[in-house]
């Protein structure tokens, strides 16, 4: 009898722990994060670890879009000046807890005050923690933009800003704008360990941070308070795996359910093996050739638009980015809300564009073009992508040099206004926002900066600057869809490319979304049984 | 011997200073600083550029920062992370037990199949098993790792399933790791299963990191048995008729050593270096893996004191084969 109920216990118990094993969604990432507090860091890996599993911030990107919704904020006025936002916190939302720490009250105005007060504000005491130089806050102009937050009641909190600027409902949803508990802060503060925010995260996301350790693992547990739609799994394991080819044979034997960035040339074979999934999406990228518009004869659109007709774009996806990319024809990507589709590309077509350099009198002419020594997602592989180009060139009688420089003095010296050449290079957006592509990258302000093609229109820059302070999403992408077709008209770059991101998992991943913002969420993702 | 010990010690201080000036100026010698490696495409302004430079003290004439390094590491600080602002003695002991492990088993394993494989093919010389044996082990030296790890993995993991495919443990454990070194903390542990699946997770990754010790022992113990086996006092030996077994077991063997072991004290060198690799691959959460990041994100700290920990330890190996020497052979220790 008594062995019957030993046998029995032990069958209960080996089921119990077959299936809370089932219930755990492992993830095979790429690499470790940098640390636990995203308003730390600026890499993805960073983010996928932290800020959306652990945190919430104000607004929300919607998973799977660029589209900002309710967040911390249940909802937010924009004064009529545009210079004064109002955001109504939620109530009733609960911070998770440690074994140094246990929230005695709920998610307030203070903690919204905090996370943003820590990083542009010196008389802080965590503005100098964990040597904190706040990158994103900094890069998002944040401490010309605000001038002041105002706590009006405990859920009501108020952003005075300089100018109007309607991008900053995007921003409040970046990582870097991740609400971190006060409370928690001044007990770490009080206890003599403040790293602790970074190092043992408190948040109020679906996910409560368990465990780590460095290059091997990060564990996750549920958190069953949470105020949204609950997690489906009970905990998310981070099998950090630095290898793609090895990541691959994870998830093929069983170890991990979900991969991040195969390699390109494994895809194939993925998309033909029954048991994996594979699933793409356009990144939010972008891979382009600036023109320098103020050197002659590039600053004839003529001769740039006849120069992008040159160029074989099909055979540098085939080459360079061995089918894990798409053709651009727009300086922003096609997940992005205002995508122009009606635009028409230039066509390559050799001839037509040798004929039209001899009708604006162009012969003999040479071209530097400048590649860039690393490897990104929107640019695999720069170097091969200018030799394409200076064959395509050397068919319409153009003369190329390819030139390069280390990856700091590289993007230095692109920047200069007299630079002789066009430089191979790219974006990836930061917060789904049109403006964070068209403004950073070819407004006149960016000219001698980010706007490595020097090029500086009226028309178009009425437009973005006109967008950047209207709060209605419809008006503003009416006006940046004409942006895009001046910038189609005159040329100042060679749009060459978008990445296409693939995620491998296994059919018994369930909802699993990939977001165009680049980050890796399983808050809505289940395993079936 | 403690004089010679006190001796070998006083010339570890040029030693050490020479390193830390080596990796203080090479990680400085390459081009990009880690301010503009972070900033990337976004850029950085030149008075964010400034305050950073501020921040981590490179406004400072380049002696002053290394004396500042200098005095920092002799009273035991070497700085804290760029990337993830944590001290650097915190992340090397973190990732270091793993190294070691990993590591010793791969040395373990090369020096328990080199010697007896080097000795075989010695007294078999000239035969079919030393003709193959030392093929195999010219291949096994000549092996890239990174091509030999993935071919283990699909053969092994992938198709017979037989191993794991990476990972120090199955993710299904989760204990606390009090020594840092898997075998001891699953042991400890007491949870069924977690010693058994340290031990499967050990294997390959054993293997592939001890492949070109093993091919180098074993091609050495080889050279050295053969030289030995020459001398007079083996003719001897055998002239008295003593059994083959103790002459080359013993006789041969204990002479042969001391070539064997200056080779295995150079082996931890390349061993330290082929960490990198097979760490990346098994993705073991060691210091090889901590180094190369570091490097690319221009982490002069972790650079700094990773390098100069490495150097301590090589230079403590060598310290401790040297006194190897006067263990196997009495004479050294007389001299």
């Amino acid at each position: 009898m008594s062995l019957k109920k030993l046998m029995a216990t032990g069958l209960l118990l080996s089921t119990l722990g077959v299936s809370a094993h089932a219930q755990s969604l492992v993830y095979c990432s790429e690499g470790s994060p940098e640390g636990f507090d995203p308003a730390l860091y600026t890499a993805g890996t960073t983010f996928d670890a932290s800020s959306h599993p652990i945190y919430n911030r104000l607004s929300e990107f919607k998973v799977g879009t660029t589209e900002t919704i309710p967040g911390l904020a249940e909802s937010w006025e924009v004064s009529e000046d545009g210079k004064k936002i109002t955001f109504n916190l939620r109530k009733g939302v609960k911070f998770h807890s440690n074994d140094q720490f246990t929230p005695t009250r709920d998610f307030n105005a203070d903690d919204v005050i905090f996370s943003f007060d820590r990083q542009g504000n010196e008389e802080n005491p965590y503005y100098t923690v964990s040597g904190g130089t706040w990158e994103y806050f900094n890069s998002m102009s944040m401490p010309e933009l605000i001038e002041s937050i105002e706590k009006v009641d405990d859920y009501t909190v108020v952003f005075n800003l300089t100018r109007p600027e309607a991008p900053i409902i995007a921003n409040m949803a970046m990582d870097f704008a991740s609400i971190q508990s006060k409370e928690y802060a001044d007990a770490m503060m009080e206890a003599g360990t403040p790293e602790m925010l970074n190092q043992a995260p408190i948040g109020t996301g679906p996910f409560q941070f368990q465990a780590y350790q460095k290059d091997a693992v990060i564990r996750y547990l549920r958190n069953d308070e949470y105020w949204g739609d609950p997690a489906k799994v009970e905990s998310l394991i981070f099998a950090i795996t630095p290898d793609a080819s090895v990541r691959y044979q994870k998830v093929q034997a069983g170890e991990c359910h979900v991969m991040a960035y195969p390699n390109p040339a494994d895809v194939q074979a993925m998309k033909d093996a029954e048991d994996i999934v594979v699933m793409e999406q356009e990144g939010l990228n972008v891979g382009y050739l600036a023109y320098n518009t103020k050197v002659a004869p590039f600053d004839n659109a003529k001769v740039r638009k006849a120069l992008n007709m040159a160029i074989d774009k099909q055979a540098i996806i085939d080459v360079v980015f061995q089918g894990s990319g798409q053709i651009a024809k727009n300086p922003i990507p096609p997940t992005m809300w205002s995508y122009n589709d009606a635009i028409e590309d230039d066509n390559y077509d050799p001839e037509a564009a040798k004929a039209m350099l001899e009708a604006e009198g162009v012969s003999d002419l040479s071209l530097k073009i400048w590649a860039m020594p690393v490897q990104r997602p929107y640019n695999p592989n720069a170097r091969r992508m200018a030799e394409l180009m200076q064959e395509d060139f050397s068919k319409v009688g153009v003369n190329v040099e390819i030139v390069s420089y280390e990856w700091g003095e590289y993007l230095e010296r692109s920047k200069a206004e007299d630079r002789d050449g066009a430089v191979l290079l790219g974006w990836t957006g930061d917060n789904g926002d049109p403006d964070n592509f068209l403004a950073v990258l070819l407004g006149c302000d960016a000219v001698g900066g980010s706007n490595r093609a020097q090029w500086c229109n009226e028309d178009f820059d009425k437009l973005i600057q006109e967008a950047k302070v209207l709060s209605s999403q419809d008006e503003r992408a009416a006006l940046y869809e004409q942006a895009q077709e001046i910038f189609k008209d005159q040329a100042p770059w060679a749009t060459i490319a978008h990445s296409v991101v693939y995620m491998t998992m296994r059919p018994e991943v369930e909802g699993y979304v990939v977001h165009p913002l680049g980050g890796h969420i399983f808050n809505q993702v289940g395993l079936s049984q | 011997m403690l004089n010679y010990i006190l001796g070998r010690l006083l010339t570890f201080i040029p030693t050490f200073i020479g390193v830390t000036l080596i990796s203080f100026s090479f990680i400085r010698a390459l081009p990009g600083d880690p301010i503009q490696v972070m900033a990337g495409e976004r850029g950085v302004s030149e008075a964010r550029y400034a305050e950073l430079a501020a921040q981590y003290g490179f406004d400072q004439p380049i002696y002053i920062q290394f004396w500042d390094y200098l005095t920092g590491v002799l009273q035991g600080d070497l700085g804290t992370s760029f990337v993830t602002k944590r001290p650097v003695w915190d992340e090397f002991f973190a990732l270091f037990p793993a190294t070691l492990e990993l590591s010793f088993f791969a040395m373990l394993f090369a020096v328990l199949l080199g010697l007896p494989a080097g000795v075989i093919a010695a007294v078999n010389r000239g035969k079919l098993f030393d003709r193959a044996l030392m093929s195999t082990a010219l291949v096994g030296y000549s092996m890239p790792i990174f091509w030999w790890a993935l071919l283990l993995i699909i053969v092994f993991s992938g198709n017979l399933q037989w191993t794991p495919v990476s990972g120090r443990i199955d993710l299904l454990y989760y204990f606390p790791n009090p020594t840092g070194f898997m075998i001891i903390d699953s042991l400890a542990s007491g949870q069924k299963g977690a010693f058994a699946s340290a031990v499967r997770h050990l294997v390959l990754p054993t293997i592939v990191l001890g492949t070109i010790p093993l091919a180098v022992i074993a091609r050495q113990t080889r050279s050295a048995m053969l030289e030995v086996l020459g001398e007079d006092y083996i003719r001897t030996a055998r002239a008295k008729g003593m059994s083959p077994g103790r002459i080359n077991g013993i006789h041969a063997l204990r002479n042969a050593l001391i070539p064997v072991v200056t080779v295995i004290g150079l082996s931890v060198g390349t061993l330290l270096a082929g960490a990198i690799l097979t760490e990346t691959i098994f993705s073991w959460p060691g210091i090889g893996k901590w180094m190369v990041d570091s490097i690319f994100r221009r982490d002069y700290p972790v650079v700094q004191g990773g390098l100069l920990l490495i150097a301590v330890m090589v230079m403590i190996v060598n310290l401790t084969v040297d006194m190897l020497y006067g263990v196997i052979n009495p004479k050294i220790r007389k001299r």
